[in-house]
């Protein structure tokens, strides 16, 4: 058995890694950067007596994907679940000034996520088995002022998981989207919010009991279907008009 | 780019004082050094799980670093036991990982929610300070970022005058970032241990001068009797068992596990735990046990967490807080004395824990030291307190004692200075590392341990 991180570095994704270690699954830890990776490794090989394995990738590295998840694949056997966990929010003030930084947010939340998770879909199609996770946000779902460059590219990263799981069902090939609201991590620390912020480790749990059910789209915490059902439901002239954090 | 500081309120395990600062989460050792260079000029330190109970992981005006992220454990060598972790990995982490391989921490505090890196720079003891001396005997190597921005590794042999201020150095030195040392090699989760019932003082050192062959010793006291009865209460001493396996470390057994969902927050109130509560539980607690001697094993959480079985206790305490009085002295005649004072003052003390410590002693600002330790917890009485705990000083210091500075969030500047003679010496090291005063916490301050410039 094995899982799969792409961005193990964030607490979200070590989180993962950990539930799924902690359950007996060989891990693959993906990260731009090799030294904290292996401290990863090291750790969750240690805590759980799994094999722990670190592949370095760049999200943005587009060219690079392929080659080096083969390469891995064939080393470590069989993909079980491959959920992809990195992300940038970027500053939306810059990416409004600098098309270049609203680009690289674009490449890493959206283009590199659709480049990984091709090579993925061709490898499970081959093996008729696993599942595809895909982080997303709820920043997707409807476009804001504060965050739309990240908010698009999660928005369409949402939209390509629908199609590659309108794609892969026949295949045996499962997709999980993960719309996160806040979770307790490097990108609210500073977020000043009524609304509780989930712990890494319950994300995490809960992503992989939706894996186990089979669930194919997912808000955590939970209650962010119905905050976001609301949002959608506004009338655009009405939210056009409105200042949503 | 999302902020890396942020307001949040920060205090010690006895929550005075507490206040509202600005603060970074690291989750890598990157976030640390990232924090350091960008702390806008303040001086920063670093804080682990808030175990201390005091000001010695907190600065208003400063920054400050929380390392419990930092929690993984980097190597391993299952022949000689020694493991290299991150600063922010706790005991609990390290007992769940390597006691169902046969390995248990060198040596253990009251809870299991404390991280490596706040275990060196208290230099913190355990029950079984007599045989094994305290955390930083047991510390090989450290890697910690210092005041330049580098990352330094120290140890016995190496930037040894770091490596030694920097165990029981309170923070001070620099941030931890990771930590060597040797576990040690057990059979299994169970303890063999007695307790046995002390009546007074005398007695609790008459069954302590028979207690070698136990590596582990520590005594509950009643802090509410006068006269005859001073100073009863019930000594426990143990030992790893031999007894192989028996259950994983998970397994703590029922009570345990519905003592987990105690909560006690709920039950947060200045009345609760007033002199008349206090004196019912000590004299039930001492009553419990009717036989003067009882042998039994326990499994080691209730052995040596017992409290950790009711989350967040302290708020029992309600919301003025508590304040505990730890100090050493090397004679019987200064722990009379000051068991007679507290008894005398009628603040009583709702959890009070004695120890006689070994011969090892580390210098510096590390606490432990040959003699007798006391452990007392009180209510935050204010001022009356605190007024006892100027007495109690008086009484520690003329002793040739001192106060443990992990429970410390009062002492004066020249008491402190009277107790511990190494600290001359000890802010020499300190302001070679730090010449600017980078590392500064409100006890340092307090203490005058830095303070000056820092850019
Ligand atoms: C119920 C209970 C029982 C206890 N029993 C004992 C006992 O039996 N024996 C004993 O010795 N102590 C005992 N203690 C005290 C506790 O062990 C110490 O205060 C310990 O330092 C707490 O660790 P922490 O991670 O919570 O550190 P914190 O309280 O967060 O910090 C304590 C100090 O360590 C520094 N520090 C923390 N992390 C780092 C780092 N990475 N690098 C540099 N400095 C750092 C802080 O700046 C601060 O000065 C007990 C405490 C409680 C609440
Ligand atoms: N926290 C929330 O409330 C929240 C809400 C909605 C969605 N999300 C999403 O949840 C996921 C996890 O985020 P988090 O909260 O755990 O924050 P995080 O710690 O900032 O995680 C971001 C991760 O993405 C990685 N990454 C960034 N750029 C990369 C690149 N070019 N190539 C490879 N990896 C890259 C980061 O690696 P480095 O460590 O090397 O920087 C890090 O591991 C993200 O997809 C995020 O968008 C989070």
């Amino acid at each position: 058995m094995s899982a799969w991180i792409f961005g193990a570095t964030s607490r979200v994704g070590e989180a993962l890694a950990r539930h799924w270690a902690q359950r007996g699954y060989d891990i693959v830890l993906s990260a731009r950067r090799r030294e904290e990776a292996e401290a990863i490794a090291s750790d969750i090989a240690l805590r759980f007596r799994v094999r722990a394995h670190v592949l370095v990738l760049d999200a943005t590295d587009i060219d690079g994907h392929e080659a080096a998840i083969l390469a891995m694949a064939a080393s470590s056997g069989a993909i079980d679940h491959a959920a992809l966990v990195f992300g940038d929010m970027g500053d939306q003030e810059g990416s409004q000034a600098d098309s270049a930084a609203a680009a690289h947010v674009i490449n890493v939340n959206y283009t590199g996520a659709v480049s990984i998770c091709e090579t993925l879909a061709a490898l499970m199609i081959e093996q008729g088995s696993g599942n595809i996770i895909g982080v997303s946000s709820v920043a997707g779902d409807r476009g804001r002022a504060s965050n739309y460059i990240y908010g698009s590219a999660k928005g369409a990263f949402t939209l390509y998981l629908q199609g590659l799981r309108n794609r892969l069902h026949e295949h045996g090939v499962g997709v999980l989207t993960v719309k996160l609201g806040f979770v307790d991590t490097r990108m609210t620390w500073a977020l000043q919010s009524g609304l509780p912020k989930a712990t890494p480790e319950a994300s995490a749990a809960a992503i992989a009991a939706a894996v186990e059910r089979g669930e194919n789209v997912m808000y955590y915490p939970r209650f962010w279907a119905g905050i976001m059902g609301i949002i959608r439901a506004i009338p655009e002239p009405i939210y056009k008009r409105l200042k949503i954090g | 780019m999302t902020d890396i500081w942020a307001e949040r309120e920060v205090s010690g395990w006895g929550r005075v004082p507490r206040a509202t600062m600005l603060c970074a989460r690291a989750d890598h050792p990157r976030d640390v050094a990232a924090a350091l260079a960008a702390r806008g000029g303040e001086p920063m330190i670093a804080h682990g799980l808030g175990r201390s109970y005091g000001d010695a992981a907190m600065m208003r005006g400063g920054r400050v670093v929380f390392t419990r992220r930092l929690d993984r454990m980097l190597a391993f060598d299952e022949a000689s036991g020694v493991v290299r972790v991150e600063a922010g990995v706790s005991v609990e982490d390290l007992i769940l990982a390597f006691l169902p391989r046969g390995f248990f921490p060198p040596v253990v505090p009251g809870t299991w929610f404390v991280t490596v890196g706040g275990a060196i720079a208290a230099d913190i003891h355990g029950k079984n300070h007599h045989v094994a001396g305290s955390f930083g005997d047991h510390v090989r190597a450290i890697d910690i970022l210092v005041a330049s921005g580098d990352v330094v590794h120290a140890s016995r042999d190496e930037n040894a005058d770091l490596f030694a201020a920097t165990i029981g150095g309170m923070g001070l030195t620099g941030v931890i970032l990771s930590a060597e040392f040797a576990m040690e090699r057990v059979a299994g989760p169970l303890i063999d241990m007695e307790s046995i019932k002390f009546e007074n003082l005398d007695e609790y050192f008459a069954v302590n001068a028979e207690s070698d062959a136990f590596s582990h010793t520590v005594s509950w006291i009643d802090c509410t009797t006068r006269g005859d009865a001073m100073g009863r209460g019930i000594y426990m001493r143990g030992r790893h068992s031999s007894v192989l396996g028996a259950g994983d470390p998970f397994d703590a057994g029922v009570v345990d596990d519905a003592m987990k969902l105690v909560n006690a927050r709920p039950f947060e109130a200045n009345w609760l735990l007033n002199g008349l509560s206090i004196r019912a539980f000590n004299t039930a607690y001492f009553n419990k046990q009717l036989k003067k001697r009882v042998a039994a094993q326990a499994h080691f959480k209730s052995f040596f967490f017992p409290l950790d079985s009711v989350r967040g206790w302290n708020h029992l305490y309600g919301d003025r807080g508590f304040m505990q009085y730890q100090m050493v002295v090397p004679d019987r005649e200064a722990v009379r004395e000051v068991l007679t004072e507290i008894t005398g003052a009628g603040m009583a003390s709702f959890l009070a824990v004695i120890k006689d410590f070994g011969a090892t002693c580390n210098g510096g600002l590390s606490f432990p030291r040959p003699g007798t330790t006391l452990a007392l917890d009180f209510p935050n009485h204010g001022a009356p307190l605190l007024a006892l705990m100027e007495r109690l000083d008086r009484i520690v210091a003329t002793a040739g004692g001192r106060v443990y500075l992990a429970k410390d969030a009062r002492m004066s500047r020249d008491t402190f200075r009277e107790m511990y003679p190494d600290w001359e010496a000890w802010r020499d090291v300190k302001e070679r590392w730090d010449p600017n005063h980078h590392f500064q916490s409100e006890q340092g301050l307090r203490l005058g341990l830095c303070g000056g410039a820092s850019s």
